[in-house]
Order: C-alpha cells, then structure tokens, then sequence
C-alpha cells in the first residue's frame, strides 16, 4: 500500500470529471492509497500567474503547505495543476527573493520534505510495472494511439523535472504495456492552444487541427492525453466541434484494460465519441 | 538616444530593460538573437513580434511597441522556447511581465486579459474556481452570452459543467495571500 496526498484541481469537478474518476479507480486497483489535500484551493490554473507572477506561486503553495502539514508527496493528476505546483515547489526549493516572498504570504515555511509528483510518473515508475502487466485483463490489442503530452508537463524540464522534454516515452511506454499499438510521431509535445480555446478559439482550432492531421497522419486512430485541458481542446476546439479521432485520457485505457467497471461511463462523458472505435475492435461488448 | 526600426527612427528607453528585468528575473541582455526561439514557436505565425524580436524590443527599450504587441497576448507559454534558448532565457516569463505592465500602463487589453482577471477573482471568491460560473461571467462581460449554447447544454446534461459550487472552507487563508499581496504592491508603488 502506497499513501499518498491528492490534489484532483478544479476541472475534477467539472470538465475533467471523468479524468478525475478513471484517475482515482485506477490508483484505488493498484493499491494506492489517495488522501484528498485537506481544504484544497485552486492552483490559480494558466490565469494567476499572467495576472500576478507571485500569485501564480503563492495559491499552489497553499497546497503544499496543507501537503507538508499532512507530511505527504502530492499526487497531481492533471497536468496543468501539476505544472503550476511544480513551478511552485521549484521556487521554494531554491530559496531565492521569490521564495521567501511566497512563504511571507501563505504564512508557512517550506521544510523540502515533501514533493509533486504527477499521476504518469506514480503509475509509470512508484508502481511495479510487472504487477501492473499482470492486472491488464484485455489488452488493447489494435488499438493504434498517438500519445499526446503536451507542454506542462515536459516544460520546462528543470521545474517539471519528468521526461525527455523534445521525445519523453513514459506514456508510450505504459500505453505499450496495456497491449495498445503506439505510433511514433513528433507532435507528442507541441502546444494544443488550450489556453485559447475559450478567448481565441480560431487559434486554438487551427493548432488542434495541425495536431489531429499529424496523429492522422503517424497512422494512429486515436489520441491518448494526460491533461483536462489538452483534452477538452483536442475534443471541442476541432473544426465544427465533430469527426475526427476520438480522445481518452490514459487513465481510461488503463481502466478498459484492466476491466474496471465504471469505464463505460467514463467514456460516455466524452464530447467526441470513443466507444464505437473500441467495438469495431472488440475492446468493448 | 535613437534606434532605427522598420517604422522608422525610435526613441530608446533606457530604463525599460531594467524594469522588465526587476519583475521576471530573466538574463535579457544575454540574448545574441539566433531565433532558435522562434523556429520552433508553434504560434509565431500568429504574432507581430516574433519572439526573439519581443526580447530585442525590451534590449532596445521600445517600450510602447513591447507593451502594445499582440504577441505578448497570444504566447501561450509553452515553454518550448526556454527549453531551447542556448542563453537560459524563459521568454513567456518575459512576455507575462510585459502583460502586467500593459495592464498597469492601462493600455487597451484583449479578451483573454478579461479571461484571466475573472478566474482570479473567481478564486479570490471562493478559493476555487467553478468552470460553469466563470464562463457565464466571460461570455457577460465579452458580450458572447448565446453563443455555444447548445454545447453547453450537451455539457451540462453529461454532468460536466459543475452546478455544485465547493469552495474553500477558510476561504479567509486565501484572501489573505490576495490582501497581502495587494498591500506589497501598494508598499512597491510609493
Ligand atoms: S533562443 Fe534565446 S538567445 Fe536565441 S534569439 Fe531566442 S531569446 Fe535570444
Ligand atoms: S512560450 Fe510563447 S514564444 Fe515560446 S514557443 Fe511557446 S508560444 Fe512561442
């Protein structure tokens, strides 16, 4: 059994939900065991710190001061609040002008004891990855996947401190474990425009469209992605909002493969819908 | 002192670069202009100022042309610049302090400005923000309010538009870290 604190971020409530839930079952059939960060705030998302450099700090700091007290890693399952609590967990570390600033106005001193850690890495490199293979129950056997990570996670590497900035594999290579046929391409990094879907969604559309075209392309018939952000993007910023490949969060495959039973309804959130591609492979009833 | 440009001859502001400076932490000066930053910037093609030319903006002390430049709206920092920048230059951590200087200056913002300052006040709020509440506050305030309806509509039904408002429970830690912040920045103004 592995403890660990879970921050699930705003969009768990919302257009993240079923990213949140497939997260949590996922952990839960592994054997890690979630404790929700008591009275969690808002990482201040891709807004906070445009506003404010130091806000863009100082409201994921809370978080970890909350993390520290309860003397726990934070487990972050979307990549946008990972990045944001990484870049905050950064700047305490170095203990330079900007971290005392922020230890000033979260009223808590930073002890280093604790870290971030995003839900790929736990799943990828703090879990057995041979009990991880013996749980898989159907393997997505045809399933051919780009895999998309976007920029928070990978950017920039000496704050994200996660993979291979311009070619990381870590979610290649789990989605090979699942049994999925994972195409190689060289989009797996370039920005989505999801900070503009909502303010400039031509921007973001043209992005995503460039994006889906190249998956296309890579010979991959559906994209895999670890970011409620990235995700709703790819869905709902393409050309006319449908068509296309479908999208699924990696947690999501991970809970088709090893058959857990709320997968269906995972997937029956999605904007684009993924289920008819995983009955012409026989991957569902 | 004057620097030529492709709008003419300019006025450089010598202290431009300092200030920048001041708020980002960035070694601006080191730039040697190789636009390795710009080949490889996905958006540049949306931009008026390709990336390295935003940073030789702030070398040169352009200030109004930095400050007005669409570019620095339409990063969407993501990094892969910095990672690429032989000289360690985090060029949207520039960009963003060169957003809040166009707001301090008053200078005319774009929509997603509008954007931002609405999540944050939404956190401010409420310590969380709630996706539904702060794209109705958007589509008020940019005068959007029926578009994407039916979406919306088919987001909601899916459950994946929140109607549930949580929040923070010491919503008064949160504020806190607003109202000190907002009494430094009164501290640095005088
Ligand atoms: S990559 Fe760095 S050094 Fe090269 S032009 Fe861009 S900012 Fe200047
Ligand atoms: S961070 Fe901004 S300037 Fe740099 S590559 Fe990305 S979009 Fe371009």
């Amino acid at each position: 059994m592995m403890e660990i604190a879970y921050y699930p971020g705003c969009t768990s409530e919302g257009t993240g939900k079923e990213y949140a839930q497939s997260a949590v079952s996922v952990c839960t059939a592994l054997g890690i065991d979630l404790t929700e960060v008591e009275d969690w705030n808002c990482c201040g998302g891709m807004s906070a710190y445009k506003v404010d450099s130091i806000l863009g700090l100082a409201l994921p700091a809370r978080n970890l001061a909350r993390a520290q007290k309860a003397g726990m890693d934070v487990l972050v399952a979307c990549a946008a609040c990972y990045n944001r609590l990484r870049w905050a967990e950064y700047t305490l570390r170095r203990g330079r002008k900007k971290a005392g600033m922020i230890e000033e106005l979260v009223g808590f001193t930073f002890d280093k004891k604790i870290t971030v850690v995003s839900l790929l890495e736990v799943l990828s490199r703090r879990v057995d990855q041979h009990e991880l293979e013996t749980r898989v129950k159907r393997p997505l056997t045809g399933l051919r996947v780009a895999c998309y990570y976007g920029c928070l996670l990978v950017r920039p590497p000496r704050v994200t401190r996660f993979d291979d900035p311009e070619n990381p594999m870590i979610l290649d290579n789990l989605m090979t474990r699942l049994g999925a046929e994972v195409r190689p391409w060289s989009y797996k990094t370039e920005c989505c425009g999801a900070v503009h879907s909502v303010t400039n969604p031509r921007l973001a559309e043209a992005l995503v469209t460039r994006l889906l075209q190249m998956a296309r392309e890579a010979g991959a018939e559906a994209l895999v992605t670890a970011c409620p952000l990235c995700q709703t993007n790819l869905e709902m910023g393409r050309p006319g909002r449908a068509g296309g490949p479908p999208c699924f969060y990696f947690t999501e495959l991970m809970g088709l493969a090893f058959e857990l039973p709320d997968t269906l309804s995972w997937l029956g959130k999605h904007w684009i819908e993924p289920v008819s591609l995983l009955r012409r492979l026989s991957l569902v009833g | 002192m004057r620097v030529l440009t492709d709008q003419g001859p300019v006025e450089m502001d010598l202290g431009f670069l300092a200030e920048v400076k001041a708020k980002c932490l960035q070694p601006i000066e080191r730039c040697y202009q190789c636009q390795k930053c710009t080949s490889g910037c996905y958006l540049s093609e949306y931009f008026d100022y390709m990336p390295n030319q935003m940073v030789r903006l702030v070398q040169f002390g352009l200030r109004e042309q930095a400050l007005r430049s669409v570019t620095i709206w339409l990063c969407s920092a993501c990094q892969t610049c910095t990672v690429r920048c032989p000289n360690g230059i985090n060029i949207p951590e520039v960009m963003d302090a060169l957003k809040e200087m166009a707001v301090a200056a008053r200078l005319p913002v774009p929509d997603n400005a509008v954007f931002h300052r609405l999540f944050v006040d939404d956190i401010r709020r409420r310590g969380r923000v709630n996706e539904t509440l702060l794209l109705a506050r958007y589509k008020v305030k940019t005068h959007r309010l029926l578009t994407d309806l039916k979406e919306g509509v088919t987001m909601l039904r899916r459950g994946k538009l929140p109607l549930m408002f949580s929040h923070v429970k010491q919503r008064g830690e949160v504020r806190r870290i607003f109202r000190r912040l907002d009494a430094a920045k009164r501290r640095d103004a005088r």
